[in-house]
């Protein structure tokens, strides 16, 4: 691992100038995939500008039909929040099937946001629900915060503070998890909230999340998983590794998106 | 070099640490307490399972800064050294639940965490579950 120096601040205004401030700065929440990639030398930050001491970046509050959820939360406190549950279970069961125990005690909403993981699950809950997401300059909604392989809209000394969900009528999440790793081989979360259906797909994409429009149209008419039967979605633009094929891939969305339509109801 | 301050098994201890310094590494290497393992230094296998605050922890995936007023609960003081083994070491060692054992802190550091987490909820299907992917106890 290359030579850095840490910073623990204790409001987002001294996080955000040490960010401005410090060439080659990185913020460190969870730190459950910046320091893997750090031992692998693939990121070298020279400061590491760490968020634990910041005031006011926890919690999880429920205001009128929109869910608040702190940045540094972490994925076992969004797993077992019976506020999350009551109001978005299907937010709690994606949270609960990310990684391992050890990893939800540390990993955190805003990190894997920051992230953009292609393979990682809170992206698609992000998109699938329509969620806005607050930094300390302004409210990013997620259809324009993903912008592709580990790239979000965020500027460099820009912080997630907060994701906003609203509530929707029905949301379901399937994921097909690699074995080892429990990253989404494939992902597909769909909500329903009056008229407005997403069906939002991760892990396949080879430029990250996405939605299949063909599918949200088809569940227009009729949301059930009948509506899916014979769409399917193209293997073009799908990721391929020696984990599964664009084709395998492309497959997968199709079952896994009609076993979340199940899923919802 | 950032000071830091842990309680590690009941014991106040102190350390200077460059600050790429993970908890493994503390643990091990300032403290001599070889009994977490390196397993596969990738945030993934679980046999550098501690607890942190009560909590389950990979601690080759923690700077010891991140943590610095921590309560740290290793394998060796899960019991007195003089006195039995805590049940769930007897209860690994009763079943042979271990191959080489390389693993084995890891492995009953987290299903300690897995009791104090689910408590009478714990049940078969659970355990079976663990069992079959022993390499990361998923639930």
């Amino acid at each position: 691992m290359y030579a850095f120096t840490q910073h623990r601040p204790a409001t987002v205004r001294q996080a955000a100038s040490l960010l401005a401030k410090q060439e080659e700065a990185k913020l460190l929440a969870g730190g459950h995939t910046l320091i893997p990639t750090m031992k692998l030398r693939l990121a070298g930050p020279k400061h590491l500008v760490d968020l634990s001491k910041v005031e006011g970046l926890s919690g999880i509050e429920m205001k009128g039909r929109s869910l608040t959820i702190g940045a540094m939360t972490t994925h076992v406190e969004v797993q077992t929040s019976p506020v999350v549950r009551e109001n978005i279970p299907a937010l709690a069961e994606l949270a609960g099937k990310i990684g391992d125990p050890a990893v939800r005690h540390r990993g955190t909403i805003g990190g894997s946001l920051a992230n953009n993981d292609p393979n990682a699950d809170y992206p698609a809950a992000a998109l699938g629900l329509g969620a806005t997401i607050i930094t300390n300059k302004r409210r990013i909604p997620a259809d324009e915060f993903f912008k592709g392989l580990f790239e979000t809209a965020l500027e460099p000394d820009e912080i997630v503070t907060k994701v906003q969900f609203p509530k929707v009528n029905k949301a379901a999440y399937v994921k097909f998890p690699n074995p080892a790793s429990r990253y989404a081989l494939v992902g597909v979360f769909v909500s329903k909230r009056s008229s407005e259906i997403r069906v939002v797909v991760t892990g396949a994409g080879a430029n990250g999340v996405f939605r299949v429009t063909a599918f949200e149209e088809a569940l227009k008419k009729r949301f059930g998983a009948k509506s899916l039967e014979g769409l399917t979605v193209p293997a073009d633009g799908m990721a391929s590794d020696i984990h599964g094929s664009a084709e395998y891939r492309a497959h997968l969305i199709g079952v896994l998106a009609r076993r979340a339509v199940a899923a919802a109801g | 070099m950032p000071a830091v301050a842990l309680t590690v098994n009941g014991k106040p201890v102190t350390g200077d640490v460059d600050p790429r310094t993970l908890l493994v590494q503390f643990l091990r290497e300032n403290l001599r307490l070889t009994g977490t393992h390196v397993g596969c230094d990738t945030s993934q296998c679980g046999a550098c399972v501690v607890h942190v605050d009560g909590k389950a922890v990979k601690a080759c995936t923690v700077f010891v800064w991140q943590i610095d007023g921590a309560n740290i609960t290793t394998i060796e003081g899960l019991a007195d050294p003089n006195g039995p083994l805590h049940p769930m070491q007897e209860a690994f060692r009763e079943h042979h639940g271990l191959q080489c054992g390389y693993c084995t802190p890891g492995m009953i550091m987290t299903a300690v965490d897995m009791v104090n987490r689910k408590g009478h909820d714990l049940d078969d299907p659970t355990i079976a579950i663990s069992a079959a992917a022993p390499a990361t106890i998923t639930s």
